[in-house]
Parts: C-alpha cells; sequence; structure tokens
C-alpha cells in the first residue's frame, strides 16, 4: 500500500514540476539579455528575397547606432502578413506586445488605435521634425484625432498594370490603355490572337483588381469619397464601376496560386495584362533566385492602372510603438532608424519601394523607382483597400468575402449590396 | 487507507487539466457565442443574447455555402475512404505475397501531415489546362485523355469533392488496417461452420463476415467523420483562404482573426463541435450498451 501511494505521489510532484518548468523557461529567456545587451524585438513579415535584404541593411544601421541595444527578428514568414498579423493580434491581446511591429499604416491600424494598444508617436515627429518631410497628405491618412501612431518606411504604389509589349503588338494594340473603356477593347483584341488577356491569382489579387477598377472608373475624389462618413455605395456611378468589374474579370485566365504566378505568365508571354502592386518589379527584374532576371520595357513594361494616371494609389509599411513594450527606449531607437532618411535609403532600394522621406537621395532610385518616386510628388493620392489602407480589418474582410462570391456567381446586383452593407456594418 | 485515494491522486492532474483546457474552454466558447461582443477591441464582455447568433449566422451567405462544402467534403471522403480502404483490406484478406511490405506502403500516407499533402496536392490538382497544364492535368494530356483536364478544387460546384481525394489517399490505408483486423477477427470456425452449411465463398462474405465488420465500421465512421468536420490544415494548404473552398474551419479563422468578431468565431466554433457531437454520442451509447451486454 505504502509503496502504490509513494509511486501516485511522485508521479503527480513529477508532472508538476514539468508544467512549472515551461512556466519558468520563458521567463529566464527573455530576462537573460539583460546582462549584456537589451534586446529590442522587431516584428514583421519581411522574410521573403528583397524585402529581408532590405530589413538587414536597417539592423546594420541599427547595431551601429545602438551598441547598447541588441536587434531581435521577430519576422514571421507569409505572404502580405496572415498568419504574422493572426499571431501580432493575439499577443495584443493578452498584453504582451513586441517592442515595434510593422503594420500597414492607414485604417489598418486603427483597430489598435482605438483599443487602446498603441502610443501616439507625435513626441517623436516632433523632436526628428518628420512633419515637413513626409507629405502632409501622407501623414492625415495615418493619423486619428490629431495623434500620429506610426512612422512610415516606405511607400508601396497598388495601380499599376504591368504589360507584356510583344504581345500587345501581335494583337495590334499600341501601348497601355488609357481608360476602363479603352483596357476593355484591348482585353477583347488579345483574346482574339488566343492569348490570356488578363492574369490573376488567388482570391486576394481581385480585391486588389477592383481597387483599381474602381479608382479608374470612378475617378480619384469619387473613390476617396467611398472611405469617408456616409459614403453612398449603392449609387448608379458604382454600379457601373461594378459591371467594368464583371466585364474585365470576363477576359481573366484561369486563377493562379498567388501572385507570383499570375505575373509570371505576363513576363513569359502567356498572357498580356496583370494589376498588381509595385513589389511585382522587383520580381520581374531581380536576378534568378528569387526574380525573374527580365529586362525592364522590352519583356515587361508599365503604367498607371487604365484610368488612373495622376493618380498613386499608395499604401505603405510603418513601425509603432505598442503601450508597454517591454524595452520601450529600444523601440523608439528602431523608430529613429526607421525614420531617418539613412534607414530608409539603406531600406528602400533593395525592397523595391519607394522612401515615404521628401528629402531622399533620388539617384538610388532607378528604373521603375525613378518613375513611381516622380510620380509620387506629382499624383493625387488614394488608399489601397486590400493594402490596409482605407478600410479597417473587418470592412476588408467582408469586401474580400464579397469579391468571393461574386467570382462564382457574378450577380452585380447582389455584390453591390453586400459591398453596401459592409460599409454600413464596418463600425469605422 | 482507502483503496481508490491513490488512483484518485495518480489521475487527478490529468483530470485538472482535461477539466480546464478542455470542458473549461468548451464552456466558455459556447458563453461567449451567446454574445454579442461582436468587437474584439471593446474591452467589454458583452451582452448575453442567447441563441441569436445561432440563427442570424444562417443569413450569412458565406456560411451557407461553407456547410455545403464540409457535406461535399464529407460524403466524398468518408465514403471514399470507407470504400476504398475496405477494398484493399479485402485484398489483402484473399492472401497476398509480401503482405507486411503492401500495408507499410499503404499505411505510410498516415504518417504525412495534412500541410505536406497538402502542398504536394495542390501542385498535383493545379487547375491549368491545355498547354499549360502541369500535375495530373498535364499527365492526363501525356496519356492522351484531355477529356479528364478539370478544376480541381477551383470548380465551383464540385471543387470540394476534388478536396477530398487527398485525404482519400491519406486516410484509406489507416482505414484498411481497421478493417483487416476486422477480417482476422472473425473466427475461423464460424466460416467453417457456414461452409458445412452449404454456404458459397461469397454467402460467407455476405452472412458471416460482412455483419461482423459492423463495430470496425461504425469506429471508421466516427474516426473518418469528425476528422472531416474539423478539417482546415489541409484547405488552408490547398487553396489557402478563398471563398471557392471555404469549410466552417476557415470561416472561423477569417472571423476571429481578420474581422476580429469573437462572438460570431465562438458561434462557428460551437457549430462544429455540435456537428462531431452529433456523430460520437451514439457511438458512445452504443458503446455503453455494448459493455453491459458483455
Amino acid at each position: 500500500m505504502r509503496r502504490r501511494w509513494m509511486a501516485a505521489v511522485a508521479v503527480s510532484v513529477a508532472g508538476l514540476l514539468t508544467l512549472s518548468a515551461c512556466g519558468g523557461g520563458d521567463k529566464q529567456e527573455s530576462g537573460g539579455g539583460q546582462a549584456a545587451q537589451k534586446k529590442v524585438e522587431v516584428f514583421s513579415w519581411w522574410t521573403g528575397p528583397g524585402e529581408a535584404d532590405g530589413l538587414k541593411a536597417m539592423r546594420d544601421i541599427f547595431a551601429k547606432q545602438n551598441p547598447d541595444f541588441e536587434f531581435f527578428d521577430a519576422a514571421v514568414a507569409g505572404g502580405s502578413g496572415d498568419q504574422a498579423r493572426a499571431l501580432l493580434s493575439s499577443k495584443l491581446q493578452a498584453n504582451q506586445p513586441p517592442d515595434t511591429f510593422q503594420g500597414h499604416a492607414g485604417a489598418e491600424l486603427q483597430g489598435y488605435i482605438k483599443s487602446g494598444k498603441l502610443e501616439s508617436v507625435n513626441f517623436l515627429y516632433d523632436e526628428l521634425k518628420l512633419k515637413e518631410v513626409f507629405p502632409q497628405q501622407l501623414i492625415d491618412q495615418i493619423s486619428v484625432q490629431g495623434q500620429v501612431y506610426s512612422v512610415p518606411v516606405n511607400i508601396h504604389r497598388s495601380n499599376v498594370l504591368w504589360f507584356n509589349p510583344s504581345v500587345l503588338k501581335d494583337a495590334g494594340v499600341d501601348g497601355a490603355p488609357k481608360t476602363v473603356e479603352e483596357f476593355i477593347t484591348d482585353l477583347e483584341k488579345v483574346k482574339k490572337t488566343g492569348k490570356i488577356p488578363l492574369s490573376i491569382g488567388s482570391q486576394w489579387t481581385l480585391v486588389h483588381l477592383l481597387e483599381s477598377v474602381l479608382l479608374g472608373s470612378l475617378g480619384t475624389d469619387a473613390y476617396n469619397a467611398l472611405w469617408t462618413a456616409g459614403a453612398d455605395w449603392s449609387n448608379a456611378n458604382v454600379t457601373k464601376a461594378l459591371e467594368n468589374f464583371k466585364t474585365i474579370l470576363s477576359y481573366a485566365g484561369t486563377p493562379q496560386d498567388d501572385w507570383q504566378p499570375a505575373a509570371k505568365q505576363v513576363a513569359d508571354g502567356e498572357a498580356a495584362f496583370n494589376i498588381m502592386g509595385d513589389w511585382a518589379y522587383g520580381y520581374f527584374h531581380n536576378p534568378p533566385q528569387g526574380g525573374l532576371g527580365k529586362e525592364s520595357h522590352k519583356d515587361f513594361d508599365w503604367a498607371a492602372s487604365p484610368g488612373t494616371d495622376g493618380t498613386f494609389m499608395w499604401l505603405s509599411d510603418s513601425f509603432t510603438l505598442p503601450k508597454g513594450a517591454p524595452n520601450r527606449d529600444g523601440a523608439i531607437a528602431w523608430l529613429k532608424v526607421a525614420a531617418s532618411k539613412e534607414g530608409q535609403d539603406a531600406f528602400n532600394p533593395l525592397k523595391g519601394s519607394i522612401p515615404a522621406r521628401k528629402d531622399a537621395d533620388q539617384s538610388l532610385y532607378k528604373d521603375y523607382l525613378s518613375w513611381s518616386l516622380e510620380q509620387w510628388s506629382g499624383s493625387k493620392l488614394a488608399g489601397s483597400i486590400q493594402h490596409g489602407v482605407v478600410a479597417n480589418d473587418a470592412w476588408r474582410t467582408a469586401i474580400t468575402d464579397a469579391v468571393g462570391l461574386f467570382q462564382q456567381d457574378k450577380d452585380v446586383a447582389k455584390f453591390q449590396q453586400a459591398l453596401v452593407a459592409a460599409a454600413k456594418n464596418s463600425g469605422q | 487507507m482507502r483503496r481508490w485515494l491513490p488512483g484518485l491522486l495518480l489521475v487527478s492532474p490529468s483530470i485538472i487539466l482535461i477539466a480546464v483546457f478542455v470542458y473549461g474552454l468548451l464552456g466558455w466558447n459556447f458563453k461567449l457565442a451567446m454574445t454579442d461582443k461582436h468587437d474584439e477591441i471593446a474591452e467589454i464582455p458583452g451582452d448575453f443574447v442567447g441563441l441569436e447568433n445561432f440563427t442570424s449566422i444562417w443569413s450569412d451567405e458565406r456560411w451557407g455555402l461553407s456547410v455545403r462544402h464540409s457535406i461535399v467534403f464529407t460524403v466524398v471522403f468518408v465514403g471514399g475512404a470507407l470504400v476504398l480502404g475496405w477494398l484493399l483490406a479485402f485484398l489483402m484478406e484473399k492472401g497476398i505475397r509480401a503482405e507486411s511490405g503492401f500495408r507499410a506502403v499503404y499505411l505510410f500516407p498516415m504518417a504525412v501531415s495534412f500541410i505536406a499533402t497538402g502542398v504536394v496536392w495542390r501542385w498535383l490538382m493545379n487547375s491549368a489546362t491545355g498547354d499549360h497544364a502541369v500535375g495530373l492535368n498535364r499527365l492526363f494530356h501525356y496519356l492522351g485523355v484531355d477529356f479528364l483536364q478539370w478544376q480541381w478544387f477551383r470548380d465551383g460546384d464540385w471543387g470540394m469533392a476534388a478536396m477530398a481525394i487527398p485525404a482519400v489517399w491519406q486516410m484509406s490505408g489507416y482505414i484498411m488496417a481497421l478493417f483487416l483486423a476486422g477480417f482476422r477477427g472473425v473466427p475461423e470456425e464460424l466460416r467453417e461452420a457456414a461452409r458445412v452449411d452449404g454456404c458459397g465463398e461469397w454467402g460467407v462474405y455476405r452472412h458471416v463476415v460482412l455483419p461482423m465488420l459492423r463495430p470496425v465500421t461504425l469506429s471508421a465512421l466516427i474516426i473518418l467523420g469528425h476528422i472531416s468536420l474539423k478539417v482546415f490544415d489541409l484547405v488552408v494548404a490547398v487553396s489557402g483562404k478563398q471563398i471557392i473552398t471555404d469549410v466552417p474551419a476557415t470561416y472561423m479563422w477569417t472571423a476571429v482573426y481578420d474581422s476580429h468578431d469573437p462572438a460570431k468565431g465562438a458561434t462557428i466554433a460551437s457549430y462544429i463541435v455540435l456537428s462531431v457531437v452529433v456523430f460520437v454520442v451514439p457511438y458512445l451509447i452504443w458503446d455503453a450498451r455494448k459493455g453491459k451486454r458483455s
């Protein structure tokens, strides 16, 4: 009897010990760095070719300027940050934020701001005089009630039409279409040659396509008005834009797995057009290993997506200062690097984006990037839906759902109703 | 000293852990599903609204679609794995050379995770046709049976049937092992007796072996059924989060992490649990009755 007792106690105690050992391990790990350098946990989804190189360049600058801090890369892989954001949201819920995290500037961050998870970085803007170097429109769009909550490190363009010049030539199309109507005519011409007129990827690339078609059909002011309070999604102009979307979709090829295979169809001369953000440029242009090694203006070319010339539909990666960051000073040191001219000029040429600062060294940005930089300074601005600028997460998800359902039933009236409901229920 | 105390002490850690982390959290989930906490951001607990979330979700088109997908997937997956597993076991049972080798080969897919299976099958089930075809469509092209090429999981109506194929591939070996054990469990004397009574070989199967396989079939049905109703990893690995292959589990993910709507996510989670319960409870009742009888 006694022996059985002993065994039972031993097993229970062993079980308890294992449990507490797990709990203790974590603490040790996070506290261990204090002796030497204090860790700065930087959370991002930059793990792919190009973006990871850019992050490393900024990290080197950070290390040089801050010998007291150790950079800790907490990047989570996954295109457009899906996995990373899910993990981040549970970390913030549990009030265990990383020291600083990457987010798309704009409405995507508003959820975190409203729930009080982020600290305002106005003091940093004042200290570094950032309001003078970032464009006013950009600051307006990332502010909530006069407070700025993030430091944008780059600018991407969403409304870019990529095309294959030789496929267009064979179809008798000279140059990129200027309007949505021209675009549809050109798609028809390409269709007659037997090539794929427009390549598409998985469901989110259709949301990306939709934002360009909406902007091109409605015009910049009407598009921007869709995201203000009391916006009218049910009017006839939106119906017309959605009809355009339907017509354009009817020329689309078989959906590919993601945006890369769809872009590759254009590079390979299988398809004529693709509408994708300017990260596609890096994919087309970069040498094999990560890129396709194509020559710009010859193997592939670009223009503003139809009907959007003169408007820059932007998105921006930015860094934040979460409330209760374990190493606030370290996070601020990182934000200073991200905001600096030196940091942005190191990061952006590698990542394939342009700096958010107006005073960056223009000579570093070549080929597509020089075009983009020029457009950025001289265009009206509109914000991307898919990439978190104009709609908060709930709204964007509702739009994504509507697009997914529309892809199957092609019912414009129902689609528009769903978009009206999405705007109404967004709580934005 | 009481006899039961040491035993209770021994299992108490796991009882406590299961009570808290399984049943406690299940209860918490149902409670959350009955509130109007549709915003993760607001730091308020949400008011009790009863079964409102459970009924209103049916007016949601995406929910109807995901349920339909789940049913198609379950029918093809459970049916396919049962039939294929049974057939393999039947062939093995008939006596085959190097049986253990075949057994290992058929069982092996079960050792692979759904994620890995999904990554391979995503390529095999590429929807491109004609000259650009890859994967299975390419194979059909080589074999000169181009008419077999189709959109696989991108097909709006029967895409989920295609999605079930990798799952059948993965699980039918396991079902084979179950059935094989069932076949082997039929005493030779019974078969002999049937033969003596003038049964043909088919008759022996029809009247003796198959009835004795019923418990195995039921177990297989439950194992496959609950895997099928909560499938998530395979779908995400093959097609990602797309409405065309939406199932309740992926919808739950979107509701919680993309729309930040905890109550809706909890409602979907509750429906998934309930649908599994529908499968498992009859089995438990049947099992308990059998225990009493013997």
